[in-house]
């Protein structure tokens, strides 16, 4: 078992330094809150969603290093794109999670890419992703 | 106690682990089996499978012999004045939700008061929310002292003469602490209410008397200790259970079946329907047999000296937090690593080959008094050693130290 394949050094310094961490002070946002019954991990995502484009995305939550990198990560390669392009974001980082080769125009996301060989920590790193879906249903639902 | 000699009865310690030899400090989950449990599952399989109280063949003979023979053995293991006061349950939480939903759905009003505290497992706290959901009655919890532990005096103060029932934990699976059952149970019944034990964690670690704590019911469960999973047990006393009526319907448990109308076995059957954990039984019958020919109170001891250990030591490590109390505790550290999440320290004590657990622990409410949202637990048995504290000691250390370089 190589640590070194899930703790990279990117991962690190998103959980150190998370990126998009807070809440929105004004603005419409789509608010999900998740968590992760099995340890207790929660995020609470914020969405600013425009014209079918997800103008801006913050989080906050308690997790580990894998779940907050990975909110953290999401939550910065969601911004200014069209929720097709985010949903397609969001299934390439399923299949990065079953071993799969994906390439992210965000490329710290290929960082997490060690953590399929930890089948303990998936959810962990899914636990944003499953809210952006979450997010853009809601949105979706909002805006018909 | 011969630690290496037992260890040696458990093939599942001598594998290594990402390239580690195992230390398995999850027991608290739960444990592992000794060859001993894993013969009788095989020869039962091999031997003596059939189905229970109804064939009239060999086979089914000694299947129903071995089963009914391993209820007399878990009456005698914690007690029990008779074997009718043993129903076989899949483990702790049926045991508690069938009291729950059976036993308390026919005493609680509007009113009455059902009494925890907030150091419970989901599955004793639960079945109990619904109890009162169901039934309009209030839950009230006995507070916590700032290590953990309970207080009499507190016990006294929250217990009154519209409670009904009393459900606590003896052995916390967080916090280690062995809770005054005994005494609990007497201010319980001097004000009419009934006294309810979660034994998951002391069934295994502790001689246990229900008599003798005077308890009303009592659960455990069978991988706990040292049995196979989807095996567990339901003490209650006979009087109790007679007037209960059983929450499972269907074959096995019926005595006269009409088109409209039906009765039911006598203890403890009632409670048993459909085809039961028969070769779950037999391998409970020999943990206990086992667990036995070591002596609860040496398994105690052992315990004990384990966890003290591991206190030391484990208090030595700067940025180590402990909870709970330093005293009257038994078979369980739970911790924290500075900021390193506990998820995060499972996963390198992991690569290490060392299995802890690190979670809320089925204790949600727990945490938050904490002021956590999960923590790591390290839980020992009768198998470990000093050497596996040694082990998961240097572990913690390389975690600190890779944490802090991956860090900076």
């Amino acid at each position: 078992m190589q640590l070194d394949d899930l703790y990279r050094r990117v991962i690190m310094d998103h959980y150190k330094t998370p990126r998009n961490r807070g809440k929105f002070e004004s603005g419409e946002a789509v608010t999900i809150d998740l968590n992760n019954p099995t340890c207790g991990d929660k995020i609470s995502l914020q969405m600013q969603v425009e014209d079918g484009v997800v103008k801006m995305a913050k989080f906050t939550g308690e997790g580990c290093s894998i779940s907050l990198s990975s909110a953290s990560m999401m939550t910065d390669a969601v911004k200014g794109k069209t929720i097709e392009e985010a949903l397609k974001m969001a299934d390439g980082f399923s299949g990065l999670m079953k071993g799969e080769p994906v390439e992210f125009e965000y490329e710290d996301i290929e960082a997490l890419s060690g953590v399929n060989k930890f089948p303990a920590r998936i959810k962990c790193a899914t636990l944003a992703w499953n809210a952006l879906r979450k997010g853009i249903e809601h949105s979706q639902k909002t805006d018909n | 106690m011969n630690t290496s000699e037992i260890r040696e009865l458990f093939p599942i310690l001598k594998q290594e682990v990402n390239g580690h030899p195992l230390v398995y400090l999850d027991s608290a989950a739960t444990s592992q089996k000794p060859i001993q449990v894993i013969e009788a599952l095989k020869h039962y399989y091999e031997w003596d499978n059939a189905n229970v109280h109804r064939g009239v063949h060999t086979l089914g003979s000694r299947a129903t012999d071995a089963y009914e023979g391993a209820r007399a053995k878990v009456a005698k293991f914690i007690g029990a004045s008779s074997e009718q006061e043993i129903i076989f349950t899949r483990g702790t939480t049926t045991a508690i939700n069938i009291v729950a939903s059976s036993y308390a759905k026919s005493v609680l009003r509007e009113g009455d008061e059902i009494v925890l505290t907030p150091m419970e497992h989901h599955s004793n706290l639960i079945p109990w929310q619904q109890a009162a959901k169901a039934s309009g009655a209030t839950l009230k919890y006995i507070p916590l002292q700032p290590d953990g532990s309970i207080s009499l005096a507190d016990v006294e103060n929250t217990i009154t003469n519209r409670t009904k029932i009393v459900s606590v934990v003896y052995i916390s699976n967080v916090l280690g602490v062995v809770n005054p059952i005994k005494e609990i149970a007497q201010i319980a019944h001097k004000h009419g209410a009934k006294m309810m034990v979660d034994g998951a964690q002391s069934t295994p670690h502790m001689k246990v008397d229900v008599q003798d704590l005077d308890c009303d019911f009592y659960a455990l469960s069978g991988h706990k200790m040292c049995g196979p999973t989807g095996i567990g047990a339901l003490y209650g006393k006979k009087a109790l259970l007679e007037n209960m009526e059983p929450v499972e319907f269907g074959g096995e448990m019926i005595d006269h079946v009409d088109l409209y109308e039906s009765t039911w076995k006598e203890l403890p059957w009632k409670f048993e329907g459909g085809t039961p954990i028969i070769a779950g039984a037999v391998g409970l019958s020999a943990a206990i047999d086992f667990l036995q020919e070591v002596g609860m109170d040496n398994i105690y001891k052992h315990d004990i000296q384990l966890t003290n250990y591991a206190m030391e030591r484990m208090t030595q490590i700067e940025d180590l937090v402990v909870y709970g109390p330093t005293a009257n505790r038994a078979g369980l550290v739970t911790f924290n690593l500075g900021d390193v999440h506990p998820h995060d320290v499972a996963t390198v004590l992991d690569a290490e080959g060392v299995a802890v657990r690190a979670g809320h622990h089925c204790c949600q409410p727990l945490m938050r008094w904490l002021e956590v949202s999960s923590t790591a637990r390290a839980s020992f048995y009768l198998y470990n050693t000093e050497a596996d504290i040694d082990r998961l000691v240097l572990a913690l250390q390389k975690t600190k130290e890779y944490f802090g370089h991956a860090i900076g």
